[in-house]
């Protein structure tokens, strides 16, 4: 027997992931800012046989015009689920009913779930569900799903309408009605009869998608419908549809609500956002708790976290016990090598930012759960529409600083093509967890652990993602008005204890599990080419090794930024693209983390230090070292998140390019023009000169990439 | 023919042009495409009661509360909602 599927619909921020995530045990990230389900997900119902949870991105319409309304509209209407929960936001009905209504004219079986009861209970706000469930025709259950409450009755409801059918009872007024079922009997026939109504209405609406499904003979009288309608009413099309939706849940809503006295007064929710998105306060605020956020995980708890696992945990406990218990068991010397220079040195110097990490897991899951994030977007917005960018983009560059994966991928609720797109493509600019363990050794290695070099590496990823923005804006595909922004600011709440627990250690397990596996092999990988000479003897100096060769044949492509001279350099930027922790990991290995004193971080900040060189100019190549590893190419991860946001491999290797190239030139230019302003300057300065200037070129001028564009057009004309 | 309300310099009143803590009701939608659908999606249609909430720090997007809830839109989207003075509500605002 083919199994049931009953979809998961409903508003953005409604509770749909808390719903799938209880009804089917698994654990779906979940935050306060709408749409943070950006695709399809199943998993299987608790408790019932063969049935299937189908969770849909959160829309507000069955609009055609978002790649989140597109996914829910195809299958709920065309592969037709068996039957469908409407995750109903009960503290906000009216805006949430409106998906419903259309929910319900398209015949699916529906169960209303009226969830978030206990907020609307605590704000006084009495729900009559039989109301409800007579006017829309189908049950409605009250949940409170983070309570649990209501779940299973709301399982056992909807695994029932599975088994039945559905005709929308919904009539809205005699004049739309009539137009209705002339369009209805003029589509017979060519769409499926059960979701009739919904066509004829979406028709009428004038819905592009909807109309294509008109015979040919019948465009004109359908076109005769729609216009008589509009003669009638005195309006437009869609604004008629969409009113009388919205007078139909007004009726429904005013009969079936009872609200206290007291309502309309202000929430603690208000209070909250009249200070945080102040007209004064907004900005120094947001910048506050960015500061504080990354201060608390990077500089002070998150530090002290990782000085003691790096000298206590590895430096006194784990390396002398793995040597001694090595030597004791008289274990083979290539073995014992690999474990101590390959392993122990590669993963350990890669784990031992764990506690940093999980810091900053903690405040940013905060972030997320409270329902901050939108009011960053609604700060933001007029900065970063200027760059080419929504405000909206911020929120993937703050979770961004996470993990570049998950940023990439939430750059799906920007509304506009571009926007989307050059969000995509510079999010992994701000740095990511994977690239604290850079920054905490360059800061710690070169500027005696100043917080400035940290805060710097935000405030350099913030302006090449706008300069990117600038840049990328001019490009051909990339141009254009910019979308409509509209974003619900949805109420806050405390963040959940166990949420933000178990969102950390979801996150930090998977770090872990990375430098278990991923890096592990890496680090195995590494150390077997710098241990290792071509005729596979094992070499007394790594400069003798395959890897010291690997290195030195590359490393010209680094000169002008200041760290072209040593090999070791080279040859970590390059298994950064693997995952950036391989960075640091590769250098563990190279500078011997684990080196005879024992002293973990201190010999190996020596060993790292003195490669830079002295002075001025050694720190300047360290900072151009890290200013290139961080914007460059993302991991492969992140750049597969990438081709799944920009649509093809095409585009992501073009926009891979680009990483590059910027960071490229980035870094010189911090290299160079240091040097010469600290009266030290290269041959190359000229070559940074060059660049700047086509830079400046670039922002200045109107369509700066017009004439490659035409020698693109005449190559692909040569071709075809 | 809809009466408009003529306000600074001529022109019709918009969304765009309520001042904060201001309340209207909507008239009308215009502009196409994705932006009026959405502004219709959103609950912005005919008749609807609408208040502007407030302005972001820089001077874009507003905020504007209807139906129950908080929206976010910006300027120029706004300038695609035509309004039209409201009545006093009845029950009157506690």
């Amino acid at each position: 027997m083919a199994r049931t599927r009953i979809a998961l619909a409903g508003n953005p921020n409604s509770g749909k992931t808390t719903v799938f995530n209880k009804l089917t045990g698994s654990s779906q990230r979940v935050g306060n800012w709408p749409g943070v389900t950006i695709d399809r997900k199943e998993g299987r119902l608790k408790g019932a046989d063969g049935v299937d949870i189908v969770d849909l991105p959160g829309i507000y319409s069955l609009s055609p015009y978002s790649p989140e309304e597109i996914v829910s509209r195809d299958f709920l209407l065309k592969d037709r689920p068996e039957a469908v929960i409407d995750i109903v936001d009960a503290s906000n009905l009216e805006r949430n009913l409106y998906l419903t209504t259309q929910i319900v004219e398209a015949g699916l079986p529906t169960v209303i779930a009226l969830n978030m009861i206990d907020v609307a209970r605590k704000n006084n706000v009495e729900i009559d569900s039989e109301v409800l469930s007579s006017a829309f025709g189908c049950k409605v259950v009250e949940t409170a799903a983070t309570k649990r409450e209501g779940l299973d009755e709301l399982s056992r409801e909807a695994v029932e309408a599975s088994k039945g059918r559905r005709e929308c009872v919904i009539r809205y007024s005699e004049g739309l009605e009539r137009h209705a079922s002339e369009v209805a009997s003029l589509i017979e026939g060519s769409v499926p009869a059960e979701s009739a109504r919904w066509y004829a209405l979406k028709i009428l609406e004038r819905d592009e998608m909807a109309l294509a499904s008109v015979p040919e003979e019948s465009r004109e009288a359908v076109e005769k419908a729609i216009s008589d309608m509009e003669g009638e009413f005195g309006d437009e099309a869609d604004s008629i549809v969409a009113g009388e939706r919205y007078a139909f849940i007004e009726r429904t809503v005013a009969a079936a609500v009872k609200r206290d006295g007291r309502v309309g007064r202000e929430t603690p929710s208000d209070r909250v956002d009249k200070i945080v998105t102040n007209r004064w306060l907004g900005l120094p605020i947001f910048a506050l708790v960015m500061f504080f956020t990354y201060y608390i995980s990077i500089s002070t708890i998150g530090t002290m976290g990782t000085d003691w696992v790096n000298d206590e945990f590895f430096g006194n406990i784990l390396i002398p016990g793995t040597e001694e218990w090595l030597a004791d068991n008289a274990v083979n010397e290539v073995l014992s090598a690999l474990i101590v220079d390959g392993i122990i040195s590669g993963v350990g110097a890669v784990l031992g930012f764990l506690p940093q990490i999980l810091v900053l897991f903690v405040m940013l899951s905060i972030l997320e759960d409270c329902g901050y994030m939108a009011r960053v977007a609604f700060v933001m917005d007029r900065l970063f529409r200027r760059f080419g960018l929504s405000g909206k983009s911020f929120i993937p560059i703050l979770i961004g600083t996470g993990c570049g994966v998950p940023g990439i991928l939430s750059a799906k609720t920007i509304e506009g093509e571009r926007e989307r797109r050059i969000t995509a493509m510079t999010t992994t600019f701000i740095p990511c967890s994977a690239k604290l363990p850079l920054i905490a050794l360059i800061s710690g290695a070169i500027f005696f652990e100043s917080p400035w070099i940290a805060v710097s590496t935000y405030f350099m990823g913030i302006f090449c993602i706008l300069l990117s923005g600038l840049i990328l804006k001019k490009w051909r595909t990339l141009s254009g008005p910019s979308a409509p922004f509209m974003m619900e600011l949805p109420a806050y709440h405390v963040p959940s204890l166990t949420g933000v627990i178990r969102s950390t250690l979801e996150r930090g397990w998977a770090f872990v599990k990375k430098a278990g596996t991923f890096i592990l092999l890496a680090c195995v990988a590494i150390w077997f080419l710098s241990a290792f000479d071509w005729g596979f003897h094992m070499v007394e100096e790594v400069e003798e090794s395959m890897l010291a060769d690997i290195g030195n044949a590359l490393k010209w492509i680094f000169a002008p930024l200041g760290w072209g001279d040593e090999w070791e350099f080279t040859v970590s930027s390059f298994t950064g693209i693997l995952a950036k922790e391989n960075i640091v990991g590769t250098m563990g290995i190279l500078f011997g983390f684990s080196e005879d004193d024992l002293e973990g971080s201190a010999s190996f900040w020596g060993a790292v230090a003195a490669r830079f060189g002295e002075g001025t100019v050694g720190s300047l190549a360290a900072y151009s070292f890290m200013a290139f590893n961080l914007i460059c190419v993302p991991c492969l991860a992140a750049v597969g998140a990438m081709r799944r946001e920009l649509g093809s491999w095409r585009d992501t290797a073009k926009a891979a390019a680009y990483q590059c190239v910027l960071a490229y030139i980035v870094a010189m230019l911090i290299y160079q023009f240091g040097c010469a302003i600290a009266g030290e300057p290269s041959p190359w300065i000229v070559a940074a000169a060059g660049v700047l200037i086509a830079l400046v070129y670039i922002l200045a001028a109107k369509d700066p990439f017009a004439p490659l564009a035409r020698a693109m057009d005449r190559v692909r004309g040569r071709g075809e | 023919m809809q009466a408009r309300i003529v306000r600074r310099g001529g022109g019709v009143n918009t969304l765009e042009g309520l001042g904060v803590g201001e309340e209207a009701v909507v008239a009308r939608v215009t502009g196409d495409g994705k932006l009026r659908k959405r502004i219709l999606d959103m609950g912005i249609t005919k008749g609807c009661r609408i208040r502007k909430v407030k302005v972001a720090p820089l001077g874009d997007p507003i905020e504007v509360a209807l139906r129950g809830y908080e929206l976010s839109i910006r300027k120029e989207d706004a300038a695609s909602v035509e309004i039209e003075p409201a009545e006093a509500e009845p029950a009157g605002e506690a």
